[in-house]
């Protein structure tokens, strides 16, 4: 592993990995601590379809099933997607983007990984002993009156592992505005920084809401009363409006840098400029924003007022204006180029169908007479899967892929990357198309029992699932593979344009001996010319 | 951020400032102003807030970024204050 | 590695860069508290307009002759803080320890006097659901504004306590003489955390004992 420098991989010590301040070996903390909570999250996903499998359920308890929905949710969305391109694929690559040697603030950052493991063993603690079934919803008055599993303990886990989301959030605004290197103009960023740029804006503004209605059920809980309490004269929908107001802008936050990634492979894999830099750029910036007034939506069937859910409709139809805007210019940027199909780019075609499928779905549900029947619905699960899932994870591994053999100086086993993807591809559509159908149908979601004509669906749906299982479980095995066995890696492997393929792979310490001076605009390619033209080489 | 050192007596004309604005809140609401009251109140809390953010906190003497930084938190808050009393003004 | 002065962090690569940057983010931070405050600003608000009546009722039985007086507290502690910044940027290690020493004191004093209100609450059963007992219509909505003068006040009070710890930290190293002219932006960061919390508390004090008039 060691070249004639050094890298950044080179210390083994545990102290060095514990107490490192290197974003890169941050970046590789928070891979380690989501694959695990991801794993937990997937197990509780497997007992609910195999319990899913029969009308009467019976696999488990329906206590126990709500428990189990209740737990992938929570980390499934605070402890996998949330942190994962920004705390994993972000802290890597970043400051190598912009030419820095690291974030702004390296120590805030490791305090960040520690702040989010502990909430996420809060939130095993409170799994282990009892669990909680609020859903990852916590609507009140159930979470903070009825409900009697560990309910304090799991919004605890939440509420410390949220103040993580803010540093990291707050690391990236203060890295990108101050610390390019000379060159960098905000318009010679790569769009991946764009996309994490307006991620840590929601990051740093909506975080701090979610804390304190966390803290505010809480205390309701301690203290007997509280503002959601009807007793009182408060309102429990007044809930509902402040953890929407952030758990809204969080999907935002889950898919931005999704698009982020999908931005960096699609040029690349076409050998092609991107399409409307300036559309992405500023469409990135307009969902960040335009994404913090539509949370009402979730709210139509919630005694919100007509008025009110009228302004809330047109907006949720208008913020999906610019994630449409991004979807148009991928294509464009395709058109003749000189198009490959690597791993990378296979997980990034996926995204831009199968996120197009969810977007739309979810204009469906903006419109309110359509959600007055599908809210509460399979039919919502199946939209926001679509997203989630076949928009984001699949950009994590597609982003995962791109840039393994930069963190790890390893190239996967590309034969087995592409028959993974098509594995996931597969796997990802049998479990959630039927599940559009379902809630079309009238299934309602969180349910452990359904009436028999819907069998058909949920035996569908669980066998995608394992097949789905199969597509992440390969990337897991291979990828551990390739740090022993696989081929080392050139500093440059895709021949892409970026800071971060000018520097060795796997990078020093430093990320570079120089600080480069940038000339060059972004992604540019030729598709026809045999090599791009490369900014100023430095020293790996 | 500029290295702007500011003077004693600038300070101490902002101090005497916000004294004198704390003496009048707490007087107006000795009157009977009706839904005033409240706007008085509101506006001189702004004023003092602007007082020190600008002077105290060095504002005045930094990058527009600053600014926006600084002002994004407010704003973002009065979309949530807003968007949510628009829910509650207006249900039957 | 070679750095052009040893003052700056590595990863910066002038003082001025890392002057800038840590500024900037103590300014998204305080973005970040004020919609941790905004939200139970939220909570207010939407109690407030529900039940103006009550509200008025309960914020009188708040004494401004102890929440003026915290607000003056307060204020003052701002100005000394102020000059406490300015004094490190010239460099004295005196002036500088002894002006947040009294900031921190002024903060101090803020919490003994909330400590007296806190009390006078409680003997006054005005504490909900531990001690509360309320004449007159509306006593749920009594109630709940003392819920949220217990949750804002307190939260607010935390906040004071960490910045007295912080201060107190900041006045040792300045007295050790590790806060020179060079690194005073750590003096401004700590002043902009503490401006804040005495902004919080400006609009607190209208907010929850000037409803209405008396």
């Amino acid at each position: 592993m060691k070249n004639a420098r050094g890298t950044y991989l080179d210390e083994h010590s545990v102290s060095s990995w514990l107490l490192t301040t290197d974003h890169k070996r941050i970046g590789i903390l928070y891979l380690i601590s989501i694959v695990v909570y991801f794993g937990v999250a997937a197990v509780a996903a497997a007992l609910m379809r195999i319990n899913l499998l029969t009308p009467q359920g019976g696999l488990v308890l329906p206590a126990t099933y709500n428990k189990l929905f209740t737990l992938h949710g929570v980390l499934m969305v605070w402890f996998f997607l949330i942190p994962s391109i920004p705390a994993v694929l972000g802290n890597f690559v970043i400051p190598m983007m912009i030419g820095a040697r690291d974030v702004a603030f390296p120590k805030l950052n490791l305090l960040s990984w520690y702040l989010f493991n502990l909430g996420g063993a809060c939130a095993l603690y409170a799994v282990v002993w009892g669990g909680v079934d609020t859903g990852w919803t916590f609507y009140t008055p159930y979470s903070t009156t009825y409900a009697n599993g560990h309910v304090v303990t799991m919004i605890m886990g939440v509420f410390i592992a949220g103040f993580g989301s803010i540093l990291t959030g707050l690391n990236f605004l203060i890295t990108i505005h101050k610390m390019r290197a000379p060159g960098m103009t905000w318009f010679r960023l790569p769009l991946f920084i764009w996309s994490l740029y307006s991620t840590s804006v929601i990051l740093v503004l909506a975080t701090p809401v979610l804390a304190i209605t966390l803290l505010a059920i809480a205390v309701e809980r301690l203290w007997g009363v509280g503002i959601f309490d009807p007793n009182l004269g408060g309102d429990p929908v007044l809930f509902q409006h402040m953890f929407w107001f952030y758990s809204h802008p969080a999907v935002y936050i889950m898919i931005l840098p999704g698009m982020g990634v999908v931005s960096e492979v699609i040029p690349c894999f076409s050998r092609k400029r991107i399409f409307g830099y300036h559309f992405v750029a500023f469409s990135s910036l307009a969902i960040a924003v335009v994404g913090f007034f539509v949370w009402g939506h979730h709210m139509f069937v919630s005694s919100e007022s007509i008025y009110a859910a009228m302004v809330f409709s047109i907006l949720s139809f208008i913020v999906a204006v610019p994630s449409a805007i991004k979807v148009f210019n991928w294509t464009a940027t395709l058109y003749k180029g000189s198009v490959s199909y690597d791993t990378p780019m296979l997980y990034a075609f996926g995204f831009i169908g199968l996120f197009t499928i969810g977007g739309l779905t979810g204009l469906f549900l903006a419109a309110i007479a359509v959600d007055v029947h599908l809210h509460d619905t399979y039919f919502i699960v199946a939209h926001f899967h679509y997203i989630m899932v076949g928009g984001m994870v699949l950009s994590f591994m597609g982003g995962l892929h791109y840039w393994w053999p930069k963190i790890s100086g390893r190239m996967y086993p590309e034969a087995m990357g592409r028959i993974a993807a098509i594995v996931t591809f597969i796997g990802f559509n049998l479990t959630f198309f039927p599940q559009f159908l379902l809630g079309y149908l009238g299934q309602p979601r969180r349910y452990h029992a359904y009436p028999p004509e819907f069998q058909v669906f949920h035996v569908l749906s669980t066998a995608g699932a394992t097949i789905l299982g199969v597509g992440y479980l390969l990337p897991l095995l291979y990828f551990l593979w390739s740090i022993k066995y696989g081929a080392r890696a050139p500093a440059n492997p895709w021949n892409a344009t970026g800071l971060e393929w000018q520097t060795a792979s796997p990078p020093p310490s430093e990320n570079f001996e120089q600080i480069p001076i940038v000339t060059a605009e972004p992604y540019d390619y030729h598709p026809e010319a045999e090599e791009e033209p490369q900014p100023e080489p430095q020293h790996a | 951020m500029s290295n702007t050192v500011v003077p004693t007596k600038t300070y101490l004309a902002i101090f005497v400032a916000l004294m004198a604005l704390l003496a009048i809140t707490v007087g107006v609401a000795y009157v009977d102003l009706g839904g005033l009251n409240l706007a008085v109140a509101m506006g001189i809390a702004i004023a003092k807030a602007a007082l020190i953010v600008s002077f105290f906190m060095h504002l005045r003497y930094g990058r527009k970024l600053t600014w926006v930084f600084a002002g994004a938190g407010f704003f973002w808050l009065a979309i949530m204050l807003v968007l949510t009393m628009g829910d509650y003004a207006t249900r039957s | 590695m070679l750095e052009q002065t040893p003052a700056h962090a590595h990863q910066f690569e002038t003082l001025e860069q890392q002057r800038e940057a840590d500024t900037l983010g103590m300014w998204t931070f305080l973005a970040t508290e004020v919609l941790f405050f905004g939200g139970l600003i939220m909570c207010y608000t939407f109690a407030r307009f529900s039940y103006p009546q009550a509200f008025e009722a309960a914020s009188h039985r708040l004494y401004v002759a102890y929440g003026g007086p915290n607000t003056a507290i307060l204020l003052c502690s701002s100005f000394t803080m102020a000059l406490a910044v300015r004094a490190a940027q010239l460099g004295g290690r005196k002036a500088t320890t002894a002006l947040l020493a009294v900031t921190a004191l002024f903060g101090a004093g803020f919490l003994v006097v909330k400590g007296f209100e806190y009390h006078t609450d409680y003997v006054e059963e005005l504490v909900p659901r531990f001690r509360f007992h309320w004449e007159g219509p509306d006593a749920a909505h009594a109630e709940l504004f003392f819920w949220l003068y217990f949750v804002l006040t307190g939260l607010h009070a935390l906040h004071v306590t960490i910045g007295i710890v912080i201060l107190t930290i900041v006045a040792i190293l300045s007295w050790r003489g590790k806060i020179t002219a060079e690194k005073y932006v750590t003096t401004e960061i700590v002043g902009l955390y503490w401006h804040f919390v005495d902004i919080v508390w400006v609009f607190l004090f209208p907010l929850l004992y000037l409803i209405g008039h008396r």
